[in-house]
Formats: C-alpha cells, sequence, structure tokens
C-alpha cells in the first residue's frame, strides 16, 4: 500500500471575472483536503477568492521533445496575429 | 466591580486560545505532512490573533500600566484561568484533533453568543473571530470523520483520545463566579444553555465517524479557576521565556 498522500494541483482565482491561475501543488488524501490544505498553504494573504483543486495524475502534459513540431510552426505566421486590420477611428483603447 | 468582573472575563476568554494556540505552536516543524503542519500553525496563529484583542483591552481595563504581553505572559501559574483541556499534550495526533474538535464546538457555540453580547467590544472581536473558528470546526470535524472513520489503526487511536479527553469536556461549560456575573449583565452567555446544543453537535460529528463517547466519566475541573494540571508549569516556562529572562523584550 502506497502510504504518500496523492499530490494535487491548486488552482487560484484572485479575484471575481479573472481566471483561475496554477499557483502550485500539494499533498491531499482527498479533494476535500486539498480544498483546506490549498486555503492554508495558499491563500494566506488574501491571494484568492476561488480554489480549484485536481489531482495531478489527471493532467495530461505536453512532451517538451515535441515542442519544435508543436509550437515552432506558428512561428513564421504572422498573419494569424489580428495586427492586419485597419481599425476605425472613432474605436478607441484597442 | 464590574470592571474587576470584566477584566477577569477577558483574561478567562483569552487563556484558552492562548493555551491551546501555545500546544499547536510546538506542532510547528512536527507536524505528520508538511501540509497539516501549515494548517496547525495557522490556526494557532488564528488563536493568538483573537487572544491580543482580549488581553489589549483587559489591559485598558485594568490600567495601572498592564500591556497585553503582561497579561499574556507574567501572570503565575494559578492566575491563567484556561480549561484543563486546552493543557492536555499533544500525545499523537488523533489527540491533537480530537482535543481541538472539542474546543473548536464550544469556541464557535460561545462566539455566536459573543456576538449579541451587550459589551459592543466583545462583540466586535467574536464577529471577527467566528470566521476563523467556523473554519477551525469545519477542519477538526472533517479530521474525526477522516480518521474515526478511516483505518482500524487510526478509528483505535481516535477512540482512545476520546476515551481520554472527554473527562476534560463539560469544565467549559461549568460557570466560575465570573461568568456567572458576566452573564447576569448579558455580557456572556448562561454556559448552561450552551451544553445541550454543544452535546447534540458533539454526538453527530461522533456518529459519522464511528467512535462512541465513554460510558461512564468521571469528569474533571479546576482549570478555570486556576488548579492545573502537571502539564501547565511545562507550557508555561516555554511560553513565558523570553519575556521572564530578558524582562521587557520587544522584537
Amino acid at each position: 500500500m502506497n502510504k504518500d498522500w496523492p499530490i494535487w494541483e491548486i488552482f487560484i482565482r484572485s479575484k471575481n471575472g479573472l481566471d483561475h491561475r496554477h499557483a502550485g501543488s500539494l499533498h491531499a488524501a482527498d479533494a476535500e483536503m486539498a480544498i483546506q490544505n490549498a486555503r492554508d498553504v495558499y491563500t494566506r494573504r488574501q491571494e484568492g477568492v476561488s480554489v480549484w483543486v485536481v489531482e495531478s495524475k489527471h493532467i495530461t502534459a505536453s512532451n517538451p521533445e515535441k515542442s519544435g513540431e508543436l509550437f515552432e510552426p506558428a512561428k513564421d505566421k504572422v498573419y494569424r496575429h489580428p495586427t492586419f486590420y485597419n481599425l476605425p477611428d472613432e474605436l478607441k483603447h484597442m | 466591580m464590574e470592571q474587576k468582573a470584566l477584566s477577569d472575563y477577558l483574561m478567562l476568554l483569552g487563556d484558552n486560545p492562548t493555551i491551546l494556540g501555545q500546544r499547536l505552536g510546538e506542532l510547528c516543524g512536527h507536524g505528520p505532512e508538511l501540509e497539516t503542519d501549515i494548517a496547525m500553525t495557522n490556526i494557532s496563529l488564528d488563536l493568538f490573533g483573537q487572544v491580543r484583542n482580549y488581553f489589549q483591552y483587559a489591559a485598558e481595563v485594568m490600567g495601572n500600566g498592564a500591556t497585553e504581553d503582561s497579561v499574556a505572559m507574567l501572570r503565575l501559574e494559578h492566575e491563567y484561568k484556561n480549561a484543563l483541556l486546552v493543557e492536555q499534550p499533544n500525545r499523537d495526533f488523533a489527540y491533537v484533533i480530537c482535543r481541538q474538535f472539542l474546543f473548536d464546538v464550544y469556541h464557535q457555540l460561545l462566539l455566536k453568543e459573543l456576538m449579541s453580547s451587550k459589551n459592543e467590544r466583545i462583540s466586535a472581536i467574536a464577529h471577527k473571530s467566528i470566521k476563523e473558528v467556523d473554519y477551525h470546526v469545519d477542519f477538526s470535524s472533517t479530521w474525526m470523520k477522516r480518521l474515526g472513520d478511516g483505518t482500524d489503526e487510526s478509528n483505535k487511536r481516535l477512540s482512545e483520545a476520546m476515551g481520554f479527553l472527554w473527562r476534560y469536556s463539560m469544565e467549559l461549560f461549568e460557570p466560575t463566579e465570573t461568568e456567572t456575573l458576566i452573564a447576569e449583565m448579558s455580557v456572556g452567555p448562561d454556559l448552561g444553555e450552551l451544553k445541550p446544543v454543544y452535546l447534540e453537535k458533539v454526538k453527530e460529528v461522533l456518529n459519522e465517524s464511528n467512535i462512541e463517547l465513554p460510558e461512564k466519566t468521571t469528569f474533571q475541573y479546576g482549570g478555570k479557576t486556576g488548579r492545573h494540571t502537571e502539564y501547565m508549569g511545562y507550557i508555561l516556562a516555554e511560553f513565558q521565556y523570553m519575556q521572564r529572562a530578558y524582562p521587557n523584550m520587544q522584537w
């Protein structure tokens, strides 16, 4: 039997309207404990209004060795950025 | 007379979280898991934050150059009026959780009553503290269920802890002269009325934890009138060390 608690990834939303961001990871026996631990470890200085926890094993990460084929082809395709539009003068704050 | 009752009461309110906070502080760096270590010391800090509010107020009422530090650090053993429950040692994690749970449920009921205290300052302190204590109750209750309803070993250890600590629970509801006086002044609650609510709440969690209360208990009293168990002197020796060794030290 594995006696170590599983690792959980913690996501915290700092204010209403903002996205949850990855804050770090911690050990916990179950989801409820992960939320309580996250509250104690990551929100002591009023960092959050909402916490998501997910067991690390449920996250599938991209392979760093494949970063070439995954991300580099986008490099020379500047036309994918919306910088080729002429904005009308009336439109402010863009 | 009323001033004396008030300052005595404020010390009574502050002494339980002081000694429990000190016990929890002993776990700093010794918790069973890093995260649990942080959680226990966090609760300790919550408690000391509340204590400061009570002792600052007590020092103002007492006058004569009293400060929150002199109230907290420089009294003699029999002048501390905490219940025997909170001075019991951290025998193992089950004892820590069980002691915490038995105190938290009482603490929550007490603060809910103090929120409507006729004394505005006490009421304000209670309003500020209740959110922290609501969390403490959640924390210790879920751990009670987790240990009690966990493995045979964790259930056995928690049963042992409850079998030992339960004898200290009823002192919380045994009013001292000060508490009786304070209840008559509508500053604090009638503890007798809180007791059945407490028993119900405790039994509810114990049911879910597969833990039974000991059949026959000889309840222990004394801490609230200054008669402590043998552990108290050691707690104070550590707690007061800096102020005794370096009087008036600031940091």
